[in-house]
């Protein structure tokens, strides 16, 4: 997985409460066993004109010019609730987003994110809002940093906003960090508890 | 030792190794896959070269992507979805895994049949890349939701780095009116306290109306966990519990079975054990529930009228976005608003006591003209149950597609669907835009609700059928009683 330490990008506002997975990535869209080739799926029901179609609809924010090259998305509440496939985060990815903001994040969403490389940041709606005007004013000028390292967000001279990562995922987004290598340097630890509640609780292996 | 909540006994008999923090490596007994979201997971380890911990704590079912008309194999509706049935089935057969195939008898929606089949236990941890996993916490288990990656770790470690969660406890108190469900229960809280309201919560269910409540009902109620934001939703176990898996499947059984009972019975949360928050709700006045917006949090008790943005909580553009996409207007009663489908089916109501009691209201009626009714089982065991006890000829009947047991269209992915801007009432569990078809809108309600209002042809409280039944006795014809259409 890439590190990320500290990113200066467009932001996109979106503050729509409860952009669920499936309008990140429509169900519809996940055509293949894979976990590339989804960026065009991305947002698909707002960002073409027809069901299935790829014809750009020009409204949708991330289509306009202004807004090319977004790396940053500002998101309302409960952000990516719903189904938890991991198909919204890779075709977020995919697409070059690298970090969200918004004033909440679906537990599976928020997981998925700190497993693929995007920063979930959780900050207050009205500093979102203030954030969102300011980006809006001129998107390509007004870009916005997301700062990992220090834990800050800044958009512009005045406006900064600190923020906490939770457990270890900073530290396993900064370092770029596979999950699955770190957990298997504790491969005895494992087998030592499992050979303990063996003896504890012998029906969960021997029910199954 | 203190006072410890059932939550804390859940986590720390899991703990392989504290990580620093809040975080843990937690070990997790039980992993569920489904073709949607575990074929990618298989794939992907295999392709690492990693293998599976454990391939006998492994299951994996075909349930999102199968079609559910009779007669089905391994085509689907679903453009390209035989591709994922195809890839699950090698995928798991080179793991080693049990897989529920399509056309495996005990087939069904993983949160329906993982119970059915004891294969989620009191106090043991499951995980599934599913965001309702939290239905089977119903059992006294940690059970929650994962994506395709953690998945994946799980399965080559065994365990999960897990972040601990705050502790809540919903207290449901009072006793539930007749025709009042824990559909209703899970849509009031979350009506109540918002759909972030678990945001960052292992959310207990308690209460005397919870104790009141079957276990079926329960796996309702903690189903809808997910939609509250919580982690996950539990119920401590209790007699009904253990009566509930005795003999089944995958259950301990003889002398592993009284060990078990004996150390479930400690699973529950100590007295004076303090939780992050508490919530109680009073039940004896409730009503049943139905979403009138796109958000589980837009519901309202069936008696009620379309709310105004003031009164909806959120904001006025999210309001006025929610009334725009459903067709409604505010101060319109719930009770008049015309159908053109009903769907009774999905992990949150699709066991055979929901069947049974859409059945007892479906009797002797039928579906009103023009209105399109869909029963699905939620797993082939709860198939044949019901058509063992006739519920299918009642379903049938009453004018119901009867089918083969999966998740159907609780969702939609680009197979079948309820059409453009068509109502449907629905027993599943979200009522998100688009989510059973492009622009399809949807209102997600009790299976006594979905009854009632197929008959009706429009959103109807199902009391005044459950009370014609009354009044008529139950083997009656009791539709002229009420003004439905034959």
């Amino acid at each position: 997985m890439e590190a990320f330490t500290v990113m200066t990008a467009v932001a996109a506002p979106m503050l729509r409460d409860n952009i669920d997975t499936d309008i990140i990535i429509p169900s519809r869209e996940m055509k293949t066993v894979s976990k590339t080739g989804l960026s065009a799926g991305l947002f698909a029901g707002w960002r073409y004109t027809a069901i299935g179609g790829r014809e750009p609809n020009p409204e949708f924010v991330l289509n306009q010019p202004a807004y090319a090259d977004t790396r940053i998305l500002l998101g309302g509440s409960n952000f990516g609730c719903g189904s938890s496939r991991e198909h919204a985060v890779w075709a977020l990815h995919e697409y070059g987003i690298r970090a969200v903001i918004a004033p909440s994040f679906s537990p599976i969403f928020h997981g998925n994110c700190i497993r693929n490389g995007i920063v979930p940041v959780a900050l207050g709606a009205d500093d979102i809002a203030a954030m969102a005007a300011w980006v809006s004013e001129a998107p390509q000028e007004h870009r916005v940093t997301v700062d990992l390292q220090r834990g800050e967000v800044t958009a512009g001279i005045k406006r900064r906003y600190p923020f906490v990562l939770e457990g270890e995922a900073r530290e396993m987004l900064l370092e770029g960090l596979d999950a699955i290598d770190l957990t298997l340097k504790h491969r005895t630890a494992i087998q030592q508890f499992i050979d303990q509640d063996r003896q504890t609780r012998p029906w969960i292996y021997q029910g199954a | 030792m203190p006072a410890r909540t059932l939550f804390d006994k859940l986590w720390e008999a899991h703990v392989v190794r504290d990580l620093g923090g809040v975080v843990a490596l937690i070990a997790i007994d039980r992993i569920f896959l489904h073709e949607r979201t575990g074929s990618v997971a298989l794939k992907s380890l295999r392709d690492s070269g990693r293998t599976l911990l454990d391939p006998s704590r492994v299951f994996c079912t075909m349930d999102h992507i199968v079609d559910t008309l009779p007669g089905r194999g391994d085509s689907t509706l679903m453009p390209g979805g035989s591709q994922f049935i195809l890839e699950t089935r090698e995928a798991a057969r080179e793991a080693g895994i049990r897989l529920f195939d399509v056309r495996d008898p005990l087939q069904g929606i993983v949160h329906v049949i993982s119970p059915e089949l004891g294969i989620v236990l009191p106090g043991a941890t499951i995980v599934c890349p599913d965001s309702h996993t939290c239905t089977q916490g119903a059992l006294g288990a940690f059970a929650w939701g994962i994506g395709s990656t953690e998945a994946e770790h799980a399965l080559a470690t065994g365990t999960l780095r897990v972040a601990r969660p705050r502790t809540m406890r919903v207290n449901f108190e009072g006793v539930l009116p007749p025709g009042v469900t824990a559909k209703d229960m899970a849509l009031a809280l979350i009506s109540a306290h918002g759909s972030v309201g678990g945001n960052g919560y292992a959310v207990e269910f308690a209460g005397g109306a919870v104790r009141e409540l079957d276990i079926e009902a329960r796996l309702t109620l903690c189903n809808m966990a997910t939609e509250f934001s919580a982690v996950t939703g539990f119920i401590a176990p209790d007699e009904k519990t253990f009566a509930y898996l005795k003999g089944r499947e995958c259950a301990p059984r003889a002398a592993l079975w009284d060990q078990a009972v004996r150390q479930w019975r400690e699973l529950r949360s100590d007295e004076g054990a303090r939780f992050d928050r508490e919530i109680t709700l009073d039940v004896s006045d409730l009503a049943p529930m139905v979403t009138w917006g796109t958000s589980p949090q837009q519901a309202m008790p069936i008696t009620g009228r379309v709310p105004e943005a003031a009164a909806a909580g959120g904001s006025i553009e999210a309001h006025a976005r929610a009334l725009g996409y459903m067709g409604l207007e505010a101060g319109q009663a719930l009770a008049e608003l015309s159908i053109g489908a009903a769907f009774l089916g999905s992990c949150t109501n699709s066991r055979l006591s929901d069947l049974r009691r859409a059945a007892a209201i479906l009797r002797g009626r039928r579906v009103a003209s023009g209105v399109r009714a869909i029963c699905v089982p939620g797993s082939m065991s709860v198939k044949r149950q019901a058509e063992a006890e006739g519920l299918d000829v009642i379903f049938r009947e009453a004018g119901f597609e009867w089918r083969e047991a999966g998740c159907s269209m609780c969702f939609f992915a680009g197979g079948e669907s309820f059409g453009h801007r068509q109502r449907v009432i629905s027993s599943t569990n979200r009522n998100f835009e688009s989510r059973q078809g492009p622009e399809t809108r949807t209102h997600i309600a009790s299976p006594e609700v979905v009854a009632a209002s197929a008959v009706m042809g429009r959103i109807t409280d199902p009391r005044t059928l459950i009370r014609a039944n009354g009044l008529a006795g139950h083997d009656l014809v009791g539709h002229d009683l009420v003004g439905g259409r034959r």
